[in-house]
C-alpha cells in the first residue's frame, strides 16, 4: 500500500532538487523502524505529458545518484548513462518524463546515516537498516508527489535492476513495462561475501570511530577505499582486465622490489579507491550494501520467484552481459525462469562482452540496440509517441 | 492452405534456416494450420520472429520465442515479441513442465548437438511438439549423392558440406523411428514438395521419404 502523501516540502538550492516529508509522513521500514522526516534528492528529464502516460523511473546502482543525464553539480562528475538516457537516446527524453532519485540511504541530498536525525545529530548507527523494498517505497512516495500515478516503464542495472524488479512485484498494475539490466533477484553467497569485506574494511578503519565520525570530524578515507577497490574488481572481468592492464608495469622499467603500485593495475585500482571516497560517504556504503545483502524477492513472495510475478501484465525485458561475474548471466535466467513460469511477458537478452558487470554503463551496441527495440515496442503499444 | 495471410508481409527470414524464403513460408504457412487457435506457442530457434507474427495473426496465440542469434533476439524484441537468448541445447532446461501448449522446433533439429535430449525437453515442457526438417532421404538427394558420389546441394540443402550447420540430418523414416522410441505419438505429418504442402502422410512414411523435400510433425505424448 502507497501511503497517502502531501509533500510539506520542495527545494532546489546549489542545483539538488529535493522533496521533503514531515514527521506526519514517515517512510515505514520492512524492519518495522520508521524514517521522519524524509529527504528524496532526485532529478528530471523532459515533460510528462498530458495524461501522465510517459513516466520512466531509472533507478540507479549501488554507488550512482540522481545525474543519470546531466553532471552532478555536486561532484562534477558527468552524467552517469550518457549513451541511454537523454535526447533522441534509448530513454529519449524528447517522448519520456524521465525521474531518477537518489537511493534511500543515500549520500547524494536523500536521506541516510550521514543526515541529521530527529535530534539533529548525525545519523550514524542510529539510522534503521533498510531493505531494497524500502528504497522502493520511498521511491513510491516520491512519484505520488510528483503526481506519477503509473509509469511507462523503471528500469535500473545491478541494485537498480533489483529496484525494477522490486517495483514490478510490488506494484504491478503500475508498471506498465521493466527492464532489469545485469542484476539477481537474490542476492548470492559470494556477492554477500565480498560486500562483507568491504564493510570489514571500513569498520577496521581507526577514522570510522564506531559509525560516528562525523562528530569527531574524520572520515574513514582508507577503509572505504579498500571496500571500493575490492567491489571494484567485481566489476570487470579477467579479460578486461588483461586486455587493459596484463603484467604491465606502471611508469618504470622494472619492478621495485617494495610495495609500491608496480603494476598498472594496481595504481588503476587505487586511483579508483581514492576518487570514490571524496563523492561516497561510508556509513552509507555500509547500510545500501546491507539493503542488497538482505534482497530475496522470492523469499518475501511467499517463498518462490514466480508468485513474485504471477499475474502480472507488465512487460519484460531482462539484460545481461556474458563476462560478469558480479550478477552473472546465471542469476539473470532465474529471473527469466521466474517469469515464464509466471506466464509473464518476458524477452531475454545476453550480450557477448568482456566488459564485465560495469559493461551496461559502457558502450556496448547490441545492448543499446535491444533497449531501443523493447522500449520502442512498448511504447507503440502504449500509444506513445516513436522517434 | 486456408489461411488467410497477409501479402504484404515481407517474405520471412530466418536466421538459422537454410531454406529458400518461399519455402520457409510455405513451412510456416504448414505449421500455422497445425496450430491450435489462442494456444500458448513456444517457437525454438525462432530467428527473427517471422513464423510467431504469422502465429498472432493468424491463430492468435500468444508467442515466446527462444534464439541463439543476438541479431534475431534484437529484432524479435523491436518487434514487441517476447524472446529469451539461448541455445536449443541449454536452454530449454530453464523453461518450466507444461508451461505450453505447443512447441514449434522449425528447421532446427538437424542444427542442435542433442536431437534426443532437445526433444525430450520439448515434450516435457508442451503437450504437443511441431518439428519440421529437410528430408535427406529425398529422390533428389539420393539421386544426386548416387550419381556423383559428392554431399548434395539441394534447395533444402544449399550449403556445403564444409559450411553448413546442419550436424544431424536425418530421413523422415529416421525421425519417424527416433519419436517412436522416445514414446511420442505422430498426430499428423505434411510433406512440402517443389513449394506446396502434400497431404498428410502419417500412415505412409515410406512414400513421403522418397518425395518430401521436407517434412512437418506434429507429435503429442501418448
Amino acid at each position: 500500500m502507497i501511503q497517502a502523501v502531501s509533500p510539506t516540502k520542495w527545494s532546489a538550492s546549489g542545483g539538488v532538487r529535493k522533496i521533503e516529508f514531515g514527521a506526519d509522513q514517515p517512510l515505514l521500514l520492512s524492519s518495522g523502524a520508521r524514517i521522519a522526516p524524509l529527504t528524496i534528492a532526485f532529478e528530471t528529464y523532459g515533460q510528462l505529458n498530458a495524461d501522465k502516460s510517459n513516466a520512466i523511473l531509472v533507478c540507479h546502482a549501488l554507488t550512482g545518484d540522481q545525474y543519470v543525464a546531466s553532471p552532478n553539480p555536486i561532484t562534477g562528475r558527468p552524467a552517469w548513462w550518457p549513451r541511454i538516457v537523454g535526447p533522441g537516446l534509448p530513454i529519449d527524453t524528447n517522448r519520456f518524463f524521465v525521474i531518477c532519485p537518489n537511493v534511500l540511504g543515500g549520500c547524494m541530498g536523500t536521506t541516510g546515516p550521514s543526515s541529521s536525525g530527529p535530534d539533529g545529530e548525525p545519523y550514524g548507527l542510529a539510522f534503521p537498516a533498510f531493505t531494497v523494498a524500502d528504497m522502493v517505497r520511498a521511491q513510491a512516495m516520491l512519484l505520488e508527489a510528483l503526481g506519477v500515478h503509473s509509469l511507462f516503464c523503471v528500469l535500473g542495472g545491478s541494485i537498480g535492476g533489483m529496484q525494477a524488479l522490486q517495483w514490478a512485484a510490488a506494484y504491478p498494475k503500475r508498471v506498465y513495462a521493466c527492464a532489469a539490466i545485469a542484476t539477481a533477484a537474490r542476492h548470492s553467497a559470494q556477492n554477500i561475501a565480498f560486500y562483507e569485506v568491504g564493510r570489514q574494511a571500513i569498520m577496521a578503519d581507526p577514522d570510522w570511530r564506531g559509525g560516528a565520525y562525523q562528530a569527531a570530524g574524520v572520515r574513514p578515507l582508507k577503509g572505504l577505499a579498500v571496500a571500493r577497490m575490492a567491489a571494484h574488481i567485481t566489476y570487470l572481468s579477467e579479460g578486461s582486465l588483461r586486455r587493459k592492464f596484463d603484467r604491465r608495469l606502471q611508469d618504470r622499467e622494472a619492478v621495485s622490489f617494495g610495495f609500491d603500485a608496480d603494476f598498472q593495475v594496481e595504481s588503476y585500482l587505487r586511483h579508483q579507491g581514492q576518487s570514490f571516497v571524496d563523492r561516497f560517504d561510508a556509513n552509507s556504503y555500509l547500510y545500501i550494501t546491507r539493503a542488497v545483502d538482505y534482497f530475496d524477492l522470492g523469499a518475501d513472495f511467499g517463498g518462490t520467484l514466480t508468485q513474485a510475478f504471477q499475474g502480472a501484465t507488465t512487460r519484460f525485458c531482462v539484460f545481461s552481459f556474458s563476462s560478469d561475474w558480479h550478477y552473472p548471466p546465471t542469476d539473470n535466467r532465474e529471473i527469466v525462469r521466474a517469469l515464464i513460469a509466471a506466464g509473464c511477458d518476458a524477452s531475454y537478452v545476453e550480450v557477448q562482452t568482456d566488459k564485465g558487470h560495469d559493461a551496461f554503463l559502457l558502450e556496448e551496441h547490441a545492448f543499446e540496440q535491444a533497449l531501443t527495440g523493447f522500449i520502442d515496442s512498448a511504447a507503440a503499444s502504449r500509444g506513445l509517441p516513436l522517434p | 492452405m486456408s489461411l488467410a495471410l497477409d501479402s504484404s508481409q515481407p517474405a520471412p527470414q530466418r536466421a538459422l534456416a537454410g531454406l529458400a524464403r518461399g519455402q520457409a513460408r510455405v513451412e510456416f504457412e504448414v505449421i500455422a494450420s497445425l496450430a491450435r487457435k489462442g494456444a500458448r506457442v513456444l517457437d525454438v530457434g525462432c530467428g527473427d520472429g517471422a513464423l510467431l507474427q504469422l502465429l498472432q495473426r493468424a491463430k492468435g496465440v500468444t508467442g515466446r520465442g527462444l534464439e541463439i542469434s543476438q541479431a534475431g533476439v534484437n529484432a524479435c524484441v523491436a518487434k514487441g515479441l517476447s524472446v529469451i537468448q539461448g541455445d536449443a541445447d541449454r536452454a530449454l532446461a530453464h523453461f518450466p513442465d507444461g508451461a505450453f501448449d505447443l512447441v514449434i522446433l522449425s528447421d532446427t533439429i538437424q542444427q542442435v548437438r542433442y536431437p534426443r535430449r532437445v526433444l525430450e525437453e520439448l515434450a516435457r515442457i508442451a503437450d504437443r511438439t511441431i518439428v519440421s526438417f529437410p528430408n535427406f532421404g529425398h529422390i533428389g538427394v539420393r539421386w544426386r549423392l548416387f550419381t556423383r558420389g559428392r554431399m548434395p546441394n539441394t534447395r533444402c540443402l544449399p550449403a556445403r558440406w564444409c559450411d553448413t550447420e546442419n550436424l544431424h540430418l536425418c530421413t523422415v523414416r529416421d525421425f519417424a523411428e527416433l519419436v517412436e522410441e522416445m514414446g511420442l505419438r505422430i498426430e499428423t505429418a505434411v510433406p512440402i514438395s517443389g513449394g506446396r504442402p502434400g497431404a498428410p502422410f502419417a500412415k505412409n512414411l515410406w512414400r513421403a521419404n522418397w518425395f518430401a523435400e521436407e517434412a512437418v510433425f506434429l507429435l503429442a505424448k501418448p
